[in-house]
């Protein structure tokens, strides 16, 4: 019989091959799924992981790498400090969106004004916008206990219906024709966030994404604060005896996720996006999650994890192009891969053994 | 005008897919697990349900279905937590992402396509209605008067101790959580055949959430599911009235009702149960935890 | 082995990873006898006892029951054999009431009516009242251990193991529980009576098997021996006798004064604690788990905090303060509970040293931490405490419970607090550890700290506090002399046996 025994200590080798045998045994999973479809499983792997990073149409997509693992990493960042803490934010799409709601208002009321103040005016307002929509779920678990993983996945709705009401009210482009959706903020320079280098899909999300992994990496590897979240986490009652309140703790990184998720959401609206419509929400918030277990909640693992899960958006849209794949198979992908992920994470906490049962 | 008979069925209808997968979850919290995949099991639920009740052109198959898939996909859940187990709150996550992402992706060719008609049943009240009240009092016997639902409140309260009366801790979870994501899918079911009456995409529209909010809001009991149910089940009616009526409140507003209302009642009874700190209504001792027999 | 034995083991072994729990163990035990299984903690006795329960299985060995082999797939087999068994921890829940706890330890429990009866029988039979609609929660110790008991007796076992049941009863308590168990004896019942208490041992067990790591060591009467000569074959060696001398009691550091809190999780609130303490002064706490000990470490170090004027540090007010601002005053505490509470088990011991020695220590700069800094704290704690391990990188969790209680003592007394509050210190620790860490307190009093140490260990109280008291139901008792105080009145101050009747035994 297969039986599990506690490591007390796991090589450190470990702690990558489990991201590694995931996303194989998701590829073979995903093959076989495609087989079972009726499609050349090698052809749609091959769509889907190699074609737009070399494939005849990579000039295209490769920029578009950037353009989505931007949003995932910035926001996973956040969102792997609070897990390390055992405080479960997964209400970040609803974030996002309020952060894109807020920092196109600004623009939207700054219209036609000129100004260099304009775009670091949105910037701020997204990550305030996101920064209160995460306060919510925090100020509530810790006045009445509500738990936070329902309050922030609750407000994610009330966040998609407030985007629904924003694109058909009052942000509604009064020169639109009665379309809904806002002005499209690319059209408006001092508000836009455009490409910085050609050809690279790099814009101010990227480069924010960039700051975040290198903050986050030194508030949980050298700061004092990192470490209480990291002793939080692990044993909630030792981070007590060592002085971490923890209310203080579930305000910081609920609020310090949903910042990062409301610029997320900005840089989206400003730049790529570059409007608010009913569906402004893009799946991101809860991709990000995906990306944050996927990285192991280390900012480089993030960083990584952000790049392939990038990669198969952009390989799913080329192989629903090329193949007619449905269009949800990206969500299939990442939700085998979290199973797999899971999974092969047993490996590194147990050591498995062939035997009879103590 | 707001309660009359029809209002009470349109309440009745509205409130039974998250009857019945509260009434699930709550088995399964009994037992000491946290299942936050209810959502993923339910769109699952409904379209697997929408696609048995197509192809058969009866509807109790389609309900049959339904929870056939949704006990089937709650078995990955119950092998990843307890055999590799693996972290309750991110399999759960994991369960309706990928509930998500596979219903999307199968659901395509059944977009468009109307359901088989419903079969009546007494009082204008549907069969499936019906069941998810007949089930709230045998729940709550089984769970208080049996030797079953002993058992299981014992593994759900103290699992160190249930193992260490010889009770099979992992046998008794895998059961529970398979139960559970039969009634999920039951529920996810009747959203495309019963109520919507068509499968789209991404339809349960967080009812799988709100199922779970409501267990907390009942303290683990099948009354206070009911209860729960119910309430939700007048916060939708109510906010469909109100949109008919052509109140002065964008469509957009209204509709957060659902949302805003289980926030607000997850909040009241958090605060209710942290200060009052009674026994009855107390979450399950081991809900959430891990269980590893070791030495 | 004669063949009036009611139970047998031969040559039981158990072998986990890295531990040989059990080797080659052979016992025996008569019916009507109750025969102490005596040892260490990580003696092996508990493994042991868990595979005549059926809850593991022996590599190699055999055991018969009646002169039957024994060999239960699981605790429903053993108990159909006639085996009982009541935990040190007990297996109750909470949320429950009487009968259903009692009907989850029986295989085929009788309906609601007739069990109550039932329970209501036996209760009467061996003077262990009980009400079965009550809940578990709101049980006390010595009522709890009855639900267990009870659970046991409805069985009809013929050997009935007990797991330390006196760990949570006053000396009075455990009075009352020895005249159950001598009437069951007497009934003909095998009692397997698992402790490392001597005296105890001595006065009311008829045999006593001697187990150190994982071996039999030999069987003994142990009324003919001195607790000095059990704890020798015990521990393998002659127990090293602290050192009290070279202490001089100064002025007052730590006061409390009308210290009153709300009750932790499953604990008791404090009611109008206080207490002074001076320096060189060891006070002594003494109490059955769950008087307000986890409270009162609380409200020392600053984990709750109080009304101003509740607890000062050399004359300051530290009330208000929490767990690192009264660090950086000087006072320092170490919880009860090692993993997880005073360390973090998955942190290296270098991280967990920063865990509480960041301020004092200046393992911390400008917020960010100076691991090498760190690192070299821990190895001086390492060193200076003789904590066997492979280095400051290893995971606090890997260390045994002895080496780690080593580690979280020595990480606070190198910090040379000028007040420390320990809860029970050694607790779970092997004897060697235990004293070293006595040693280590006294020496810390000597050098002019005043120290507080909570402890359920009388025979530990006695020997190391200057002054004693006594926490009950939440309140501090007037500390006394140590000097002369004999353990039927530290008992008295305990609480006396709660109020709980003494059996009525109807011969």
């Amino acid at each position: 019989m297969l039986r599990l025994e506690p490591r007390t200590a796991a090589p450190w080798w470990l702690g990558l091959a489990a991201p590694v045998l995931a996303v194989l045994a998701t590829m073979l999973a995903g093959g076989l799924l495609f087989a079972l479809m009726g499609f050349d499983p090698v052809a749609a792997i091959r769509t889907i992981f190699w074609d737009p990073l070399f494939g005849p149409a990579a000039g295209y997509s490769r920029p578009q790498l950037l353009v989505k693992a931007g949003p995932l990493v910035l926001i996973a960042c956040g969102l792997a400090v609070g897990f390390r803490a055992g405080i479960w934010n997964i209400g970040a799409e609803g974030q996002y969106i309020v952060g894109g709601i807020c920092g196109a208002a600004v623009a939207l009321a700054a219209y036609p004004a000129e100004g260099a103040w304009i775009f670091p005016a949105m910037v701020l307002a997204g990550a305030a916008g996101g920064w209160a929509w995460g306060m919510i779920p925090a100020v509530l678990r810790n006045r009445f206990g509500a738990s936070e993983i329902l309050v922030s996945l609750m407000l994610v709705y009330v966040a998609q219906k407030l985007a629904a009401w924003a694109a058909f009210g009052p942000m509604r482009n009064p020169e639109g024709f009665g379309m809904p959706g806002s002005r499209n903020l690319q059209q408006y320079p001092p508000a836009a966030n455009p490409e910085l280098i050609a050809g690279t899909g790099i814009h101010w999300g990227v480069v924010a994404a960039g700051v975040a992994v290198l903050a986050t990496w030194l508030l949980m590897s050298r700061h004092i604060r990192g470490f209480h979240i990291r002793a939080a986490g692990m044993a909630p009652r030792a981070a007590r005896f060592a002085g971490v309140r923890p209310e203080a703790l579930v305000a910081f990184c609920l609020g310090l996720s949903g910042a990062l998720a409301g610029m997320a959401g900005l840089f989206e609206a400003a730049g790529p996006g570059g409007q608010i419509t009913d569906s402004f929400g893009s799946g991101y918030g809860f991709t990000a999650i995906i990306v944050a277990f996927l990285g192991r909640l280390h900012p480089l693992g993030i960083l990584l994890a952000g790049l392939l899960l990038a990669l198969t958006y952009i390989g799913g849209e080329l192989a629903q192009l090329m193949l007619s794949l449905p269009a949800a198979t990206v969500q299939v992908f990442q939700g085998m891969l979290l199973f797999f992920l899971l999974a092969f994470d047993t490996l590194t906490r147990f050591r498995i053994r062939w035997g009879k049962a103590a | 005008m707001i309660l009359d008979w029809t209002t009470f069925l349109l309440l009745l209808s509205a409130a039974t897919p998250i009857l019945l997968a509260a009434l699930g979850e709550t088995i399964v919290e009994r037992a000491g697990v946290l299942n936050l995949g209810v959502e993923g099991m339910m769109i699952t639920g409904a379209l697997a349900g929408f696609a048995a009740a197509h192809a058969t052109g009866s509807p109790a198959a389609g309900f049959l279905g339904g929870a056939v898939a949704g006990a089937a996909l709650s078995l990955i859940f119950a092998a990843l937590t307890q055999y590799l187990l693996t972290n309750q709150v991110a399999t759960g996550l994991a369960l309706t992402l990928f509930g998500l992402g596979l219903t999307a992706m199968f659901g395509k060719p059944y977009e468009g396509v109307k359901a088989p008609a419903m079969p009546g049943g007494p009082l204008g009240i549907n069969w499936v209605v019906w069941l998810g009240l007949a089930l709230v009092p045998v729940i709550w016997l089984v769970l208080n008067r049996t030797r079953a639902g002993l058992v299981l409140r014992a593994v759900g309260e103290n699992h160190d101790a249930a193992h260490a009366l010889g009770y099979k801790v992992r046998g008794v979870r895998v059961a529970a959580i398979a139960i559970g994501g039969a009634l999920a899918g039951l529920g996810g079911a009747y959203v495309s055949i019963a109520t919507v009456l068509q499968w789209t995409e991404g339809m349960t529209a967080g009812a799988g959430w709100i199922a779970l909010a409501i267990v907390v809001f009942a303290g683990w009991s099948p009354w206070g599911v009911l209860a729960g149910a119910w309430l939700f089940g007048g916060v939708t009616v109510l906010q469909l009235r109100l949109q008919a009526a052509g109140v002065a409140v964008p469509v957009q507003l209204l509709s957060m009702a659902p949302y805003l209302a289980t926030i607000l009642v997850l909040v009241v009874i958090s605060a209710r149960q942290k200060y009052a700190r009674s026994a009855s209504g107390a979450a399950p001792g081991s809900l959430g935890r891990t269980f590893h027999a070791t030495r | 082995m004669t063949a009036s034995d009611l139970f047998q083991a031969q040559g039981l072994t158990k072998t986990y990873p890295g531990v040989r729990a059990n080797d080659d163990v052979s016992f025996s035990v008569r019916p009507g006898e109750i025969h102490a299984l005596l040892g260490e903690n990580g003696a092996g006795k508990s493994t042991l006892v868990k595979m005549i329960y059926g809850l593991v299985r022996p590599d190699a060995g055999r055991m018969t029951l009646d002169g039957r082999p024994h060999a239960p797939a699981d605790p429903r087999a053993a108990r159909g054999a006639g085996v009982g068994m009541v935990f040190q921890h007990f297996s109750l829940f909470d949320a429950l009431s009487v009968a259903e706890n009692i009907a989850l330890g029986m295989d085929a429990p009788p309906p609601r009516a007739e069990l109550s009866r039932r329970i209501a029988d036996v209760s009467a039979a061996y003077g262990l009242p009980l009400n079965p609609s009550r809940r578990v929660a709101s049980l006390s110790a010595g009522e709890r251990q009855r639900v267990e008991i009870v659970r046991c007796l409805l069985g009809r076992p013929r050997l009935l193991i007990m797991d330390e049941p006196t760990s949570v009863l006053t000396p009075q308590e455990a009075e009352i529980l020895f005249a159950t168990l001598r009437q069951l004896a007497a009934q003909g019942v095998a009692i397997l009576y698992i402790s490392h208490k001597l005296e105890e041992i001595r006065t009311h067990c008829d045999r006593a098997t001697i187990l150190r790591h994982g071996r039999v060591v030999g069987t003994v009467t142990p009324r003919d021996h001195s607790a000095r000569e059990l704890a020798a074959m015990m521990v393998g060696a002659e127990m090293r006798v602290v050192d009290r001398s070279g202490r001089q009691a100064g002025e007052v550091v730590l006061e409390v004064a009308g210290l009153t809190s709300a009750a932790g999780l499953d604990g008791t609130p404090l009611r109008e604690v206080g207490f002074a303490v001076r320096a060189g002064e060891i006070l002594g706490i003494g109490g059955v788990a769950g008087n307000g000990q986890e409270e009162l470490i609380a409200a020392l170090s600053g984990e709750t905090t109080g009304r101003p004027g509740t607890v000062r540090l050399g004359g300051a007010d530290v009330s208000a303060l929490g767990p690192e601002a009264r660090r950086r005053a000087g006072l320092l505490a170490a919880p009860e509970d090692r993993l997880g509470h005073a360390a973090v088990p998955e942190m290296s011991l270098t991280e967990n040293a920063i865990l509480t020695a960041a301020t004092r220590q200046q393992l911390v700069r400008g917020g960010l931490i100076d691991h090498a800094a760190a690192r070299r704290f821990a190895e001086r704690v390492i060193a200076e405490f003789d904590v066997r391990t492979p280095g400051p990188g290893t995971a606090a969790g890997a260390l045994s419970g002895g080496n780690l209680q080593k580690y979280v003592i020595g990480r606070e007394i190198l910090q040379e607090p000028r007040a420390l509050v320990v809860n029970q210190p050694t607790w779970g620790v092997d004897a060697s550890a235990a004293a070293a860490i006595r040693q280590a307190l006294l020496d810390l009093a000597a050098r002019g700290a005043a120290v507080v140490v909570i402890s359920q260990d009388l025979d530990e109280l006695l020997e190391l506090s200057d002054r004693f008291a006594a926490l009950n139901e939440g309140r501090l008792s007037a500390p006394v002399p140590t000097e002369g105080l004999t353990v039927e009145q530290i008992g008295l101050m305990l609480g006396g046996a709660h109020g709980m009747e003494v059996a009525h035994v109807a011969a």
